[in-house]
């Protein structure tokens, strides 16, 4: 290999890591497994596109769902699931979740969800900090989760990325990764970040520390890509001119002039910068910002930087507050994730109201998501949004089923940018579905079998198809003595 | 403590100033949840006068009060709000609005037991989370000391939630004790710790005379302390089973009345707490081992403690969201907990277990009218309290949140239809 080939080559690899990353490190090595077909027959449909069929068929084949209506032919060897008085939703998707980064039990040796040692660590990401064997993983399982995003937690103004997984056990996070699914970035308004930095006596201790923080690790960004562009024209430029010098020299082969192409030095690539290169692929929409944040109108400061900078925030995260600005939330096509009813842990969350996810919901194109921060949370999103629907109709609003599970399966997917292959129950969706003994708004809903692209990963007759964390084998032995 | 006292006093004073009477009523044809071992009554009335229920059954209409049509909607008891710090903590990050813990930050070797300290005495009526929690059919709950610098968290005890400054209920003060990983911290850093502490401060508490120097208790908590060796009710927060029945030996043993908060493991000792009589307050919903003293837990025992004959009641120990109690119940009859046993859970069996249980906890002749009507069934997340009366008073069923709601309601309404 000779010097300008080797230069050429290296440029070539840093550009693509520059701009598209099209060889992603830490690849995913999750496949649909190989599963039985199955048809689930006679149940109540929420398909999650705001439909509801009663007494409907759904037939899963090769981890996609293949058809739903009514008196699906069966297939030959296919399971078939008697499924009347039951209801089948899609999978549900939590956006945001810390299962694996805060993991159980709650130990210094697993507190792995804040790299709070300076307040922009967009060079972290979630997924390396992610513990496989957590048993909240299982326990999302069985209350119906098969998609997750993992976030850094809200210490810093930028936490790091975020890694989509499968709720499916694995050795490895590689194994749970979602493919092909688009990095987020963790955000945050407000109290966390000042309160973290100030009582360092750092920068930032203010909500307006917070702001020329976001600003100018946004502004670094700009001026990184900057060079990355520069670099990229004078390559071009290079390799223009080295090809015309070859042509050139090729011509006159007799008259050699060794010396002709010394003065053509190659330009250096900038260095990477791990913290720039995340920050630079969100502004070219390659990454997706999820932003913790509860006052609305630090949502609208937010909104303004992203405005500044060119980027789009996809989701604001608790956002407690956001029915007061749900109209322009909705304007801007920007998702809210909101619990049903958390309020007072802080000054930041004191405006909580029951009725947040009912107000969001309600403009046209409102983007409402039920979320759960919570471990425990994570196992019930069906009774959150319960909650939230009861509130809402009490305030005069009309939210049906078919409606509120859009909220923990449509729009959390099109906020992670995943709504063409999960979310919904239609033709050539991935078959992630879960199976309800009743109406899931319901405290006594249980899901009884849950597929995960169409393998069942969980069925609440036989414990034997439950996952079981490596750390709790051996957990409830203590049951013998009895 | 001088100040404390004339603070105290200032209250009693407003007492006297207290503005509405309770109203007499009927409410008619209800399906009456009464938490007692009449169990349900379909299609039923219940007389009120005075803020006394004096009547459960069909009344012929001559009562001459007021009447309220159920149209055989259900009502259940008042709920208990589990323990918490409602009045007493406002927003949880904001130290100068939490009165519920005690910590002199002394140093371990050095440590003050408080026994004395009765945190009922920072209690705030008027704290905005009282009308957000009451309206959600939560009527009173127990005030209980947060973890502070030593083991004794201090006294607590329960308060009605209808916004008077007198809210104490009479009877139910007790005294609450961290044990297990989280007491260790602050026992140098072993749980066997915690036993030789509380043998020292027993001891202390029955030695006659002043107290010596580098003693845990002063003369006050001397005198506190004495009350709960004599059968006065302790509730101690644990989890891990072994430390479960440890502490009840040890209760027992120098004459304390347990009762185990937390439990998340009680279920794998629910026989020797069923004949120990020793009740269990839980939340149903923890089935994660949280931490290396829970790593039993199960969303199951709630119904495997009450199958062994455990009472039980249940907490979620929060105080924003104490309202969720009837979710914890719900939760609690999905995986295995008969209706009426989660019911009582948070009505009748809470009552009993702070001495509460002749004057409230149920609805039956002769009980506080603490009364809540549902829309529908009342352990059902999307049931809504409809309307909740406390000691017979009809209680105005807005709130700060209520408020912010009609607010904003409003404005997206009539920015866009949908």
């Amino acid at each position: 290999m000779t010097m300008l080939s080797h230069a050429a080559a290296l440029a070539a690899a840093a550009l693509t890591v520059a701009t598209a990353c099209a060889s992603e490190p830490f690849p995913s090595t999750y496949e649909v497994p190989a599963a039985t077909p199955t048809l689930i027959q006679g149940a109540t449909i929420l398909t999650g596109t705001g439909e509801r069929l009663d007494g409907a068929d759904v037939l899963i084949a090769d981890g996609r769902i293949q058809a739903i209506g009514n008196a699906l032919h069966v297939p030959p060897e296919a399971r078939v699931i008697d499924a009347r008085g039951k209801w089948v939703t899609p999978g549900l998707i939590d956006v945001h979740s810390h299962l694996g980064v805060y993991a159980s039990p709650s130990v210094k040796g697993l507190e792995d969800g804040n790299e709070a040692t300076s307040p922009v660590t967009s060079n972290v990401w979630a997924e390396h900090s992610v513990w496989p064997q957590d048993p909240g993983f299982q326990t999302a399982l069985e209350g119906g989760v098969t998609t997750l995003q993992i976030l850094p937690g809200s210490a810093n103004l930028i936490g790091g990325r975020s890694v989509v997984l499968k709720n499916v056990s694995g050795a490895t996070y590689q194994a749970m990764k979602f493919p092909g699914a688009a990095y987020g970035l963790k955000m945050a308004c407000g109290e966390n970040p000042k309160r973290v930095y100030g009582e360092k006596h750092q920068a930032p201790s203010t909500r307006m520390g917070n702001v020329a923080g976001y600003r100018q690790a946004f502004a670094d960004a700009q001026d990184y890509q900057q060079q990355w562009d520069k670099y990229q024209r004078e390559s071009a430029e290079f390799n223009k001119k080295k090809a015309e010098r070859t042509e050139a020299s090729l011509k006159k082969s007799k008259d050699k002039d060794s010396t002709a192409q010394k003065d053509l030095t190659p330009p250096s690539p900038p260095k990477r910068d791990l913290k720039l290169e995340t920050l630079a692929q969100v502004m070219k929409g390659e990454i997706r910002v999820h932003m913790h944040c509860y006052r609305s109108d630090e949502m609208a400061t937010m909104l303004d930087v992203a405005g500044e900078f060119g980027f789009k925030i996809e989701a604001f995260h608790h956002a407690v507050e956001a029915y007061k600005i749900a109209d322009r939330l909705a304007d801007k096509g920007v998702c809210a994730a909101m619990w049903a009813d958390w309020w007072g842990f802080k000054m930041e969350a004191y405006d909580g109201v029951q009725e947040n996810l009912a107000l969001v919901d309600f403009p046209e194109h409102g983007c409402a998501i039920v979320h759960s921060d919570s471990a425990d949370g994570i196992q019930r999103l069906n009774q959150e949004a319960a909650k939230a629907m009861a509130h809402g109709q009490r305030a005069g609003f009309t939210v049906t089923p078919e409606r509120a599970i859009r909220w923990l399966t449509a729009n959390p997917a099109k906020s992670l940018g995943l709504d063409d292959r999960i979310g919904t129950l239609e033709a050539g969706k991935a078959a992630d579905v879960v199976i309800w003994n009743r109406n899931p708004f319901s405290v006594y809903a249980l899901a009884e079998w849950v597929f995960i692209d169409g393998a069942l990963k969980f069925d609440r007759a036989h414990p034997a198809v439950k996952p079981r964390s490596d750390f709790l084998l051996d957990a409830h032995s203590a049951e013998a003595p009895l | 403590m001088k100040n404390v006292y004339l603070i105290a006093w200032a209250a009693g004073s407003v007492l006297a100033a207290h503005p509405t009477a309770a109203q007499d009523f009927l409410i008619r044809g209800a399906t009456v949840h009464t938490a007692s071992i009449r169990g349900t009554l379909k299609n039923t009335d219940v007389l009120v006068r005075g803020g006394i229920i004096v009547a459960v059954g069909s009344q012929d209409g001559s009562a001459n009060a007021t009447v309220v049509e159920a149209g055989g909607k259900e009502l259940t008891p008042g709920l208990f709000g589990g323990l918490s710090g409602i009045g007493l903590d406002e927003i949880t990050e904001e130290p100068q609005t939490l009165d519920s813990g005690l910590n002199f930050k002394s140093p371990e070797w050095n440590q003050q037991w408080r026994p004395e300290l009765d945190v009922v005495l920072a209690y705030n009526p008027r704290s905005f989370v009282v009308p957000i929690t009451r309206i959600e059919g939560v009527t009173w709950a127990v005030l209980a000391p947060s973890a502070a610098d030593s083991i004794i968290g201090g006294q607590g005890a329960a308060v009605s939630l209808d916004g008077r400054y007198e809210a104490l209920l009479p009877g139910t003060r007790s005294l609450f004790v961290q044990m297990g990983a989280a007491g260790a911290k602050s026992a140098g850093g072993t749980r066997a710790a915690e036993y030789m502490l509380l043998e020292q401060a027993i001891h202390e508490a029955r030695a006659a005379g002043p107290a010596m120097p580098g003693a845990l208790l002063h003369a006050a908590g001397k005198e506190a302390m004495i009350h709960y060796l004599s059968g006065g009710r302790v509730v101690f927060q644990v989890d891990r089973a072994a430390d479960i029945l440890k502490v009840v030996a040890f209760a027992k043993r120098n004459g304390m009345s347990p009762v185990i908060l937390g439990g998340d493991e009680a279920w794998l000792v629910a026989k020797q707490l069923a004949k120990a009589n020793v009740a269990v307050i839980l939340n149903p919903l923890n089935d994660l081992p949280a931490d290396f003293d829970r790593l039993g837990a199960t969303l199951e025992n709630a119904a495997r403690l009450e199958r062994a004959g455990v009472r039980i009641a249940f907490s979620s120990g929060d105080t924003a969201q104490a309202r969720l109690v009837r979710q914890l119940a719900g939760n609690a009859v999905a995986h295995g907990l008969p209706w009426e046993s989660a019911l009582a859970a948070i009505t009748s069996t809470p009552a009993d277990i702070f001495g509460l249980g002749a004057s409230h906890g149920r609805i039956a002749v002769g009980q506080t009218a603490d009364l809540v009507l549902w829309s529908a069934d009342p352990l059902e997340v999307s049931t809504l309290a409809e309307q909740v009366w406390i000691a017979g008073r009809p209680v105005d069923m807005r709130s700060r949140q209520t408020e912010l709601r009609d607010r904003y309601v409003e404005k997206v309404k009539a920015h866009q239809a949908r």
